[in-house]
């Protein structure tokens, strides 16, 4: 065994040639790759002593295998040297802050000497402030003109982007031996001021002179199917180099002319600028054959795709699934159900014991093509046999012992977790128990679709199989959805009823709904109810049983509750239990007396809710359970009833068209007698507001309360319980408005909340006279879904729909930014056994977890203890 | 400047109070919350209160304060240079 080291921390330099040449296992010497015989030439880039690369081979410079070989470099020595293209502003800066001749700050010593010791002090404390220090004085020593220490003046420099440096003074092009003969002369205290560490990053090595040559497993070649050789983009330039590098060293020797020298050596600056960052600004990037840009250094490091994106903070997984997903409302709140497919690729490991052997065996029996089967089977020394490729799965059953381990198909009961993105809160991920189903879409329970944000247009969802038993039990324990039930969010029930459960639970609840015996027979096997019916509220002329009843053998007997419906508004409105409307809800002792069941009572997201009181005073577990029993109860009863939406749920009578038409023409005559005030500049303006911002404001008021009025009229002729009037009322889906809508008129709409005022020159089409303000002419739309919409009025209902989604695309993108970045910087701060909250380092964050060191999910309205609750609780019966 | 009618921000209602910790009392805090001074929040020497309240550098000052969620807090600051 080695001994353990803790690393202390991690320093980032650059390789001087000295030790590129010492980790090189090999000079590079030739620009041949494989011989004739198709061998890897000794000297080429493929030199085996880089490492192996076939299966089976021993590395010729550590004997290790393919396994254990980490790989070796090699080096090649340039001609000429060449700029390095990711220091190019380092050696810039460093040429214009130091003297051309003596190499030193061009800045007095004793300056140099007072940075010195401030640079030193500030270097270990502030960090930033040091970075800032030297940038000031970078600054400063470029502006000299004359060196302080030897007097030789100074001339400009220039960068030529890329990569070339060009004096204006005697020294003219400044051709990279020159530059590295110039960055030797600089001192190390020099140095240090601006900011370098001269022990491991001397500037002189940003100047290539070796080039290192990296491990052949950094660039692997591919042999296809038709046996050609594939290298990588890699190889191919390191041959660029390499042959370009050969050229300029015989011009050298042969005594070229300079300018051909020059040429290749050029060339060769350009090919290794490529091979280290082929999106280089200002030079062709070097391309494949198909003309493909090559993918070299910087590019296998940089973006999404790269290292650090791709590889480092996020990795591809074996053991899980995506695909898309749909409803299931006869599964539990806790489950999913996996497509039999997805069941029998992904896998469970199982230890083989005395216990289970017999269960096992049966898994190797059915092979990995029958369900449920087992794909590997995993011996004691390790070996993995694919039961694909076995003939006779009954020799491998036999032959199993304890000790191994099979790898069976997912079954039900197997615990899993279950993913949306975008990953945004803790409920993103939960645990779910596995229901295997056939078809081929994951299903889930739709009251688990607030949390994950899911609905069913297409949505896909993510699945992970624990392959231990702590990942299991940690799963089983932590991330279960009933777990969830409660957020941390808002302090209630963020799993709980939707849509159509709230219009079944509002239909079964109300006073109106008589059952017969069948029909209570039929809702109580929906839940597979074992229990006594109970008597029926009705006895004559016919035993009918009230949904009331029903619904309450789902409570627990001491359950007391007491609040207000969703329904309590308006004409409908009760604030205690004196309710004609039975907008009231009691609960006692477990029995529904009072009041309909409906979005205030077991919706989702609604704290202080029925459902939410029921979660924390009987646990998760009974919510889990009575969720599951109550909305499948609500979907039979709806089922049974029949619940649908037509146009004439809409429709509203003549008359009432009549009565929207006076208030419009009424709300229009209004609106033109405030212009008139404003053009006989009898309006006064709001305080604070100008002339045309008053008109604007009073003339929006008229519209907006045109419109409502024209809504009231609407729904005073609806049927109270007509489907879309209930949905809205129960808060099932839709509101009031949506209804006004589609029964009475539109509106005004609106852009960045103005009333739409642009398009041509004075008026929004041409179909207005210009500097017509009235209503029609700035978008109000008085006709409703069901009339229809002029085509003016489309226009201006396409743009104000068209602000709403340019509006959601932005915000997503902007607060999906900030919530990143606040992860970022709280992600490892926790809360210590001692209810601190503390970061890695063991810095104190707060001295108690929101100084009150209160689980935001455990509360009511971020209270710890609501008293008037636990009054109720206990007494509520009694009120 | 007027001497006399000098500011103090200690009296303004919004300052919660600030007290210096005798030191005999400070190691007791400090291993009770398991931290060493600098694993502290900080109290800059130079801060208006700091000053107004004498703490010096390598003081611990307690702040005692109303909070929306707890009622009354006390936290702790650790005084440094600067």
């Amino acid at each position: 065994m080695t001994d353990e080291k803790v690393i202390g921390g991690i320093k980032f330099g650059i390789l001087s040639p000295e030790m590129i040449r010492s980790m090189s296992v090999t000079a590079i010497v030739t620009s041949e790759v494989y011989d004739e015989n198709g061998l890897p030439v000794e000297g080429g880039v493929m030199d085996p002593r880089l490492g192996v690369i076939e299966p089976g081979q021993r590395c010729a410079t550590c004997g290790n295998t393919l396994a254990r070989c980490p790989g070796h470099f090699g080096h090649l020595e340039l001609a000429r040297p060449v700029v390095h293209i990711g220091f190019v502003k380092h050696i810039y800066d460093l040429l214009r802050a130091t003297c051309r001749k003596c190499g030193r700050l061009k800045l007095p010593q004793e300056e140099i000497d007072r940075y010195l010791d401030l640079y030193k002090r500030l270097k270990d404390r502030w960090p930033q402030l040091a970075q800032s220090l030297s940038d000031y004085v970078k600054r400063k020593a470029i502006k000299a003109t004359k060196c302080p220490h030897c007097g030789e003046p100074q001339y400009k420099i220039r960068l030529e982007k890329p990569t070339s440096f060009i004096e204006e003074g005697p020294l003219g092009r400044l051709w990279p031996n020159k530059i590295r003969e110039w960055l030797e002369r600089i001192p190390d205290d020099d140095l240090r001021l601006l900011g370098y560490d001269p022990e491991v990053a001397r500037p002189e090595w940003m100047i290539i002179t070796v080039l290192p040559i990296p491990p052949i497993a950094v660039r692997p070649s591919i042999l296809l199917e038709t046996g050609i050789r594939s290298e990588d983009d890699l190889t191919h330039k390191l041959v660029d180099i390499i042959r370009t590098n050969e050229k300029l060293r015989e011009s050298i020797n042969s005594g070229a002319p300079e300018v051909i020298v020059e040429d290749l050596w050029e060339l060769l600056q350009y090919h290794v600028t490529t091979y280290i960052d082929n999106e280089v600004p200002g030079v062709p990037p070097a391309k494949r054959r198909s003309g493909m840009p090559l993918r070299t250094l910087a590019q296998r490091l940089k973006g999404k795709g790269g290292r650090f994106r791709g590889n480092l903070s996020g990795k591809r997984v074996d053991f899980s699934a995506r695909t898309v997903i749909s409803p299931d409302p006869n599964i539990s709140i806790n489950e999913v159900g996996v497509p039999r497919d997805i069941a029998m690729t992904l896998t469970v490991p199982v230890r083989v014991t005395p216990w289970n052997i017999d269960e096992v065996r049966k898994y190797i029996l059915n092979g990995p093509g029958k369900y449920p089967g087992a794909n590997y089977v995993i011996d004691p020394n390790g070996r993995r046999i694919d039961l694909r490729f076995i003939k006779d799965l009954k020799a491998i059953a036999e032959g199993l012992k304890p000790g191994y381990v099979v790898e069976r198909h997912l079954i039900d009961g197997d615990i899993v977790l279950f993913n949306r993105q975008p990953s945004l809160h803790r409920m993103s991920i939960m645990a779910h128990v596995v229901k295997v189903l056939p078809g081929k879409t994951f299903r889930l329970h739709l009251a688990v679709c607030p949390p994950y944000n899911a609905d069913f247009d297409g949505d896909e969802m993510n699945l992970h199989v624990p392959q231990n038993v702590e990942a299991r039990a940690e799963a089983k324990t932590l991330l279960l959805v009933q777990e969830h039930i409660l957020s941390p969010r808002y302090g209630g029930p963020i799993i709980g009823g939707i849509q159509d459960f709230i219009s079944g639970a509002y239909l079964l609840s109300s006073k109106a709904t008589l059952l017969t015996k069948d029909q209570v027979s039929d809702l109580l096997a929906s839940i597979s109810y074992e229990g006594e019916i109970p008597e029926p509220a009705i006895l004559s002329p016919k035993r009918s049983w009230l949904g009331k009843q029903i619904f309450s053998l789902l409570l627990p007997e001491n359950f007391n509750f007491m609040k207000e419906a969703n329904i309590s508004s308006g004409e409908l409105k009760c604030s205690d239990e004196e309710c004609f409307w039975d907008s009231y809800l009691v609960v006692k002792r477990g029995k529904l007396l009072l009041g309909v069941l409906d979005k205030a009572a077991i919706g989702a997201q609604k704290p202080e809710s029925m459902l939410h009181y029921l979660i924390r005073e009987y646990g998760n577990t009974f919510g889990k359970e009575f969720m599951d029993k109550a909305f499948k109860m609500f979907l039979r009863f709806i089922e049974m009833r029949g619940f649908t939406m037509s146009i004439n749920d809409i429709v509203i009578p003549r008359e009432a068209y009549e009565e929207i038409w006076q208030v419009y023409e009424k709300a229009k005559e209004e609106v033109r007698k405030l212009i008139e005030d404003y053009q006989n500049n009898r309006l006064e303006a709001m305080p604070g507001r100008t002339l045309e911002e008053t008109l604007e404001i009073k003339i929006l008021d008229v519209l907006s309360r045109a419109r409502d009025e024209a809504g009231e009229i609407a729904v005073r002729y609806l049927n109270p319980f007509n489907n879309v009037f209930i949905m809205a009322r129960t808060g099932a889906r839709g509101s009031t408005l949506n209804i006004t809508q589609m029964a009475a008129m539109l509106g005004q709409q609106s852009v960045r909340g103005q009333r739409i005022s642009r398009g041509y020159r004075d008026r929004t089409l041409p179909h207005f006279k210009k500097g017509d303000i009235g209503p029609e002419a700035r978008g109000f739309v008085a006709s409703s879904f069901v009339k229809g919409l002029t085509p003016i009025e489309m226009f201006f209902h396409a743009a104000g729909g068209r602000e709403g989604l340019v509006d959601t695309a932005v915000r997503t993108s902007q607060s999906g930014y900030m919530q990143r970045r606040l992860i970022n910087s709280l992600l490892d701060l926790i809360v210590t056994y001692d209810g601190a909250v503390r970061s890695t380092y063991g810095e104190l964050i707060q001295f108690r977890y929101g100084e009150d060191g209160v689980d935001p999910k455990n509360t009511s309205f971020g209270e710890a203890v609501k008293a008037s609750r636990i009054v109720d609780k206990h007494v509520g019966w009694k009120k | 400047m007027v001497k006399a009618h000098k500011f103090k921000v200690t009296d303004h209602e919004l300052v919660p109070k600030h007290e210096i910790v005798p030191v005999e009392e400070a190691i007791k805090i400090l291993k009770e919350l398991g931290v060493k001074p600098e694993q502290l929040p900080y109290l800059r020497a130079s801060d208006p209160v700091a000053r107004e309240i004498g703490a010096k550098p390598g003081d611990l000052v307690r702040i005692i304060r109303k909070s929306p969620t707890a009622g009354r807090v006390v936290v702790y600051r650790y005084v440094m240079a600067g």
